[in-house]
């Protein structure tokens, strides 16, 4: 028997992929958004089916909510295609819409059943040990393991069996037009299963921090990879490394695990943002600062080239005129006559700055350019 | 001349946005083997009447065969490079990937492209002088070097009609000349290749047919013939065509 701990933290690993897979691919259309609107317009779809089936397990309610987060999408694209929307005010008159008839559905006809709206918008993971799934009296873990299992299943089935067509629906659609595709099943494909994955995921985690766990990993893995595989796989990793973390997180303060969940993920793509080698902003500042000292360097070279022999030498080639003709402030102005004596460019003898003879031909080479 | 020897034929098509016609009972009979250009003033409908051929759009009225058949039973004959600027280059795949794509339409939903697809697709990219960059991310690559992969994607697939949307827009002068040769090459083996094209001044020196549109037809033949001082001012209004041709090139 697993500890309720474990039971926990398996479960958060099974919904951080469930959501990262066709996160993925929301982030690579630009559609990352869509994740908060279809996560909101479900509960509608689940009272609706409720209404119909009258049994708040039953798991016909996930297809209302897979229904209505297609009606979601087509909502808020017809909107745009009138014209006078534009697609994120297209989103956020579509989904508030749908969400307040769910609230209202709820709070008039349901207000003795268990659908009450702090679980809708947070989840409580913390509880899934408690509710198993008995069959024939053995005991088959958490009910949630199930329902994400299933859910992470059918993600994954969908990805490996239509990863061809998804990579060329998302790259290029024209083409997979003209290629006899059809993008937009694969369109309402994808979405129908953000709105299952969400419906399912949002009873562990709630409405809310799904989003983070649908958009906050794969954009991480984005920055991280240059192929859509290992995007995929760098992503699954970051969403079961932000899940842990957050749930050991959530213990040391005995703060809310889901809450602790997404902000790991959050601080994962905020590391990912800075550190990513190469397109990482810290990497891109040493790029700049370099080029910067770079090019200073040669500017002084240039100068002095300029002057050297010339009856102004004594005056234009020296630290205080580099201060002035460069406009450099002084620390910037000591760093790169440091920098050029320690490359060799120049010599530094107290009262000029001459250049060598490796100075003078980069200044050459530098003006040839 | 039989109908069914025309590669493109199009007839009395029509299309509009929102109830406004931007393609006018359009008739265009392209024969086999002929590089054709198609011109016109910005808004023309030149991309618009691609994509219609290629059923990215849906017209209002009139008829497109491809060898005498839909494009639906014939898309296998038919190679399509869209503009550059339609695709996200930041998306996470190399060059001989997105070659590869050519193939997706021959391989049909579900099968994978395995080592025969690479090896052709490595054939395009040595054929568009890009070889060296097949495994390198998309969007390291130069502008023109884009176009040249867009190019190689669409060689791979073997097709017998091309329609090119403004391949040679943000190249440099070496991959627009390799481009031309490419498709003068592919002429020369029986092809036909519909370009749609913005520089008047190179219009007689790369095609041997032109095309001139402004939401009508205005003329469809071989260069010589079509591009006169009349059909160029009914083209491009009362601007000077030479004009229309650089403000387009900025």
């Amino acid at each position: 028997m697993l500890s309720p701990q474990a039971e926990i933290l398996i479960l958060a690993a099974i919904v951080a992929v469930a959501c990262g897979l066709p996160g993925v691919f929301l982030v690579l259309r630009r559609m990352s958004l869509m994740s908060d609107a279809i996560s909101h317009s479900i509960l509608l779809g689940i009272v609706l089916a409720f209404f119909i089936i009258r049994d708040v397990s039953s798991p016909f309610l996930i297809i209302g909510a897979a229904l209505v987060g297609v009606l979601t999408v087509i909502l808020t694209e017809l909107l745009k295609k009138t014209g006078k929307m534009k697609e994120d005010a297209s989103i956020g008159l579509v989904f508030p819409a749908l969400f307040s008839i769910g609230v209202i559905l709820i709070s008039k006809f349901a207000g003795n059943v268990h659908i009450d709206s702090d679980a809708v918008l947070l989840g409580e993971i913390g509880l899934a040990p408690f509710n198993r799934l008995l069959i024939n009296g053995i005991d088959l873990g958490p009910v949630s393991w199930w329902i994400m299992g299933s859910v992470l299943l059918l993600n994954l089935i969908f990805i490996i069996v239509f990863y061809k067509e998804l990579k060329l629906a998302t790259f290029d659609s024209a083409l997979a037009v003209s290629l006899g595709f059809s993008p937009a099943i694969i369109h309402y494909a994808l979405m129908a299963l953000v709105s299952i994955t969400a419906v399912g995921a949002f009873d562990s985690v709630g409405s809310i921090l799904v989003v983070a766990l649908i958009i906050a990993p794969p954009s991480a893995a984005f920055l991280l990879t240059s192929r859509l595989h290992s995007m995929i796989y760098v992503s699954a990793l970051i969403g079961i490394i932000s899940s842990v973390s957050g749930f050991y997180l959530a213990r040391i303060f005995d703060a809310s695990i889901a809450g602790s969940m997404a902000m790991m993920s959050g601080i994962f793509f905020l590391a990912a943002l800075l550190f990513a080698p190469g397109s990482g902003l810290i990497a891109k500042l040493i790029t700049h600062r370099n080029r910067r000292y770079e090019f200073a360097l040669s500017m002084l070279a240039v100068h002095l080239l300029a002057h050297e022999g010339t009856r102004k030498e004594t005056e234009e080639n020296t630290f205080t005129n580099s201060l002035i003709h460069m406009r450099w402030p002084k620390r910037f102005a000591e760093k790169v006559i440091s920098k050029s004596v320690k490359e060799g460019l120049i010599v530094d003898d107290g009262k000029l700055l001459r250049l060598t003879d490796f100075g003078r031909s980069t200044a050459r080479k530098v003006m040839t350019l | 001349m039989a109908k069914k020897r025309m590669a493109v034929n199009v007839e009395d098509l029509t299309v509009a946005y929102n109830e406004k016609p931007v393609l006018w009972d359009i008739d265009m009979a392209v024969p086999k083997g002929i590089l054709l250009a198609v011109v016109g003033p910005n808004g023309a409908g030149k991309s618009t009447l691609i994509k219609t051929i290629l059923g990215l759009i849906k017209p209002a009225a009139g008829t497109v065969e491809i060898f005498g058949a839909s494009y639906k039973q014939q898309q296998h004959l038919v190679g399509y490079v869209p503009q550059r600027g339609s695709v996200d280059w930041d998306f996470p795949t190399n060059a001989l990937d997105v070659v590869m794509m050519g193939l997706y339409g021959k391989l049909g939903w579900l099968r994978r492209p395995g080592k025969e697809e690479k090896k052709l697709a490595m054939e395009a990219l040595e054929k568009v002088g890009m070889s060296h960059f097949a495994h390198r991310q998309i969007s390291q690559l130069s502008g023109g070097q884009q176009q040249r992969v867009f190019l190689a994607r669409a060689l791979v697939q073997d097709a017998m009609v091309y329609f090119m949307d403004e391949p040679f827009v943000g190249v440099d002068a070496t991959t627009e000349k390799a481009i031309i040769t490419l498709l003068q090459d592919l002429r020369k083996r029986g092809k036909t290749v519909i370009v749609v094209h913005h520089d008047l001044e190179t219009l007689k020196s790369y095609y041997d047919w032109a095309m001139l549109l402004n939401v009508r037809r205005i003329a469809l033949g071989p260069v010589k013939k079509v591009i006169t001082p009349k059909n160029l001012e009914q083209t491009y209004g009362g601007r000077a065509p030479f004009l229309a041709a650089k403000s387009q090139n900025d």
